[in-house]
């Protein structure tokens, strides 16, 4: 239009269809749930990580992308020392979960996964019942008393969206269940321990549409309880689901934004050269 | 942004779509702008027949603002561009839009100059019309040109010309005014000279808009409805790594 405006710009305000302030979300507004200083990750002598620096935010979804082998599973994984059982591993620098270091030597482990619970790309749901699958965790934290597991099974199916699916039926075997359903229970399974953070591996990369859609947007429900950081293949799934985006490639983190802008205008050439199929 | 940025797509056949609908949107850009030299020229000359012609191409350029849309469209569904890709298809989407009126603008002109022309043309001279005509034919040109090369810098000036433009149009029409004061009989034909202008200043606030598509594809900066020293800190912003 040709009428110089003298108004400020209005739609810098505006908010998005989910009530977001759209153009203003920055990650130091955030409350930040998991801090990376300096993480240097080495399989025996081959370097895996380089030098990783950045923030998660608290409630958030935080996507990693780039191409198989960039380090986005490994980095995943050092969230709850799932590296430590890999032999020859190393780690030097810090991640801090609510301010402290998850790789003190006085931390447990089991504990740690208790409150960062890990969804991967295959449904591995133990070969039990439905029920028994979702209890688990509880059962071995010694919660046997039948009202507080009925509780918790029905919250946690509920929280994944599967309750409706399988109340009638909880006693069969987890395994007749479908991929997608199956990988729900999993979710279910994870978040029956009350975990801070969710780790999901791939977690819609064997599933059907349909399915992969459910997981998608129980993941949008389930941001308002969790801390989510999720590793994905599929771009258009990064973008779709969640609110901050890292993109890594050789073991660095190239760039790392509110995931809008990471899709829409990139800084990284890089980062543009991988999100429009460049990459290669 | 480099020239062939839109380019060594994995995807080969990526690559072949977009280039196409670029290419096609700045075919349909040349067609519009000879429709606005034409229309211009007929105006001038009170020549009906090419006035005529200029009416029936509209046909024309109505059918590839669909076309080209339909391939957008397709490439929107079947590739889900991101970033600068993403970017394109939105600018030639939002081109073609503004190119399609000012196809409609260039054919009011001529219905205009058909008009006058029935009426026996005005004792004066289309000077007003001669001078804006040529500066909104530049900035057409030139806001395609800077498509077609991505180049911001000369999209920014596209944007500046448009203010001289309007400046000028104020000043043709206080002056088109006084003539109808200084001799009513004239006031129906000339008025046809005031749509006309009209139409002009219209076809360069399209080419302005088409200037800002290129820099919100160029620069990834949404610039409409700021004033033109924010827009030029955008363009002269720091270029991206």
């Amino acid at each position: 239009m040709s009428t110089e405006s003298t108004q400020p710009r209005t739609h810098a305000i505006r908010m998005d269809s989910l009530g977001r302030n759209a153009s203003t979300k920055k990650l130091a507004d955030e409350d930040i749930a998991l801090t990376v200083e300096d993480l240097k990750l080495y399989y025996g002598e081959k370097q895996a990580l380089y030098n990783v620096d950045m923030q998660i935010p608290r409630k958030r979804v935080t996507a990693f992308i780039g191409p198989s082998g960039c380090g986005k599973s490994t980095l995943l994984r050092c969230f709850n020392r799932m590296n430590d059982l890999v032999d020859g591993c190393r780690i030097e620098g810090q991640i801090k979960l609510d301010g402290h270091n998850i790789y003190e030597k006085s931390v447990d482990a089991a504990a740690l996964r208790r409150n960062v619970g890990m969804v991967f790309q295959k449904p591995n749901p133990f070969p039990k019942s439905i029920y028994e699958n979702v209890a688990y965790g509880l059962r071995i934290q010694g919660i046997n008393k039948k009202r507080v597991l009925d509780e918790a099974v029905e919250r946690s199916l509920r929280g994944a969206a599967l309750w409706d699916e399988v109340k009638d039926r909880l006693q069969d075997n987890a395994l007749g269940m479908s991929g997608g359903q199956q990988q729900r229970l999993v979710i279910a399974r994870t978040i029956a321990v009350e975990p801070e953070v969710l780790l999901l591996d791939e977690p819609a990369s064997a599933l059907d549409p349909i399915s992969t859609l459910k997981i998608e947007e129980l993941i949008y429900e389930l941001k308002s309880k969790y801390t989510i950081v999720i590793v994905t293949h599929n771009m258009q799934q990064a973008a779709r689901v969640s609110d901050y985006t890292a993109f890594m490639y050789m073991g660095k983190l190239i760039e790392f934004g509110d995931t809008d802008t990471l899709f829409t205008n990139p800084a990284q050439k890089q980062t543009e050269d991988y999100i429009t199929g460049r990459y290669g | 942004m480099e020239k062939d940025i839109h380019s060594h797509h994995i995807s080969q056949q990526f690559n072949a779509e977009l280039d196409e609908a670029k290419t096609r949107m700045l075919e349909m850009g040349g067609l519009v702008e000879k429709q606005v030299r034409d229309a211009i020229s007929a105006f001038m000359n009170l020549d009906s027949g090419m006035a005529e012609e200029v009416a029936q191409r509209d046909n024309k350029v109505n059918d590839l603002e669909v076309e080209i849309d339909e391939e957008c469209t397709l490439i929107l569904a079947r590739r889900q561009p991101a970033a600068s890709d993403l970017r394109l298809v939105l600018a030639i989407s939002k081109a073609l839009n503004d190119l399609e009126r000012m196809g409609d603008e260039a054919t009011k002109i001529a219905k205009h100059s058909i008009a006058l022309a029935n009426e026996g043309g005005v004792s004066r001279s289309y000077l007003e019309i001669r001078h804006i005509g040529d500066h909104v034919g530049s900035m057409v040109r030139n806001a395609l040109d800077a498509f077609a090369r991505l180049d911001s810098g000369q999209a920014l000036k596209v944007a500046q010309e448009d203010k001289a433009v309007d400046v000028e149009y104020g000043t043709a029409m206080r002056s088109l005014v006084t003539y109808m004061i200084e001799d009513p009989r004239s006031i129906s034909r000339v008025l046809n000279i005031m749509w006309a202008l009209r139409s002009l200043e219209r076809i360069g606030d399209h080419a302005r808009n088409i200037a800002e598509h290129v820099i919100y594809l160029v620069k990834g900066k949404d610039v409409r409805h700021v004033g033109l020293s924010e827009m030029e800190a955008e363009v002269k912003g720091k270029a991206k790594g």
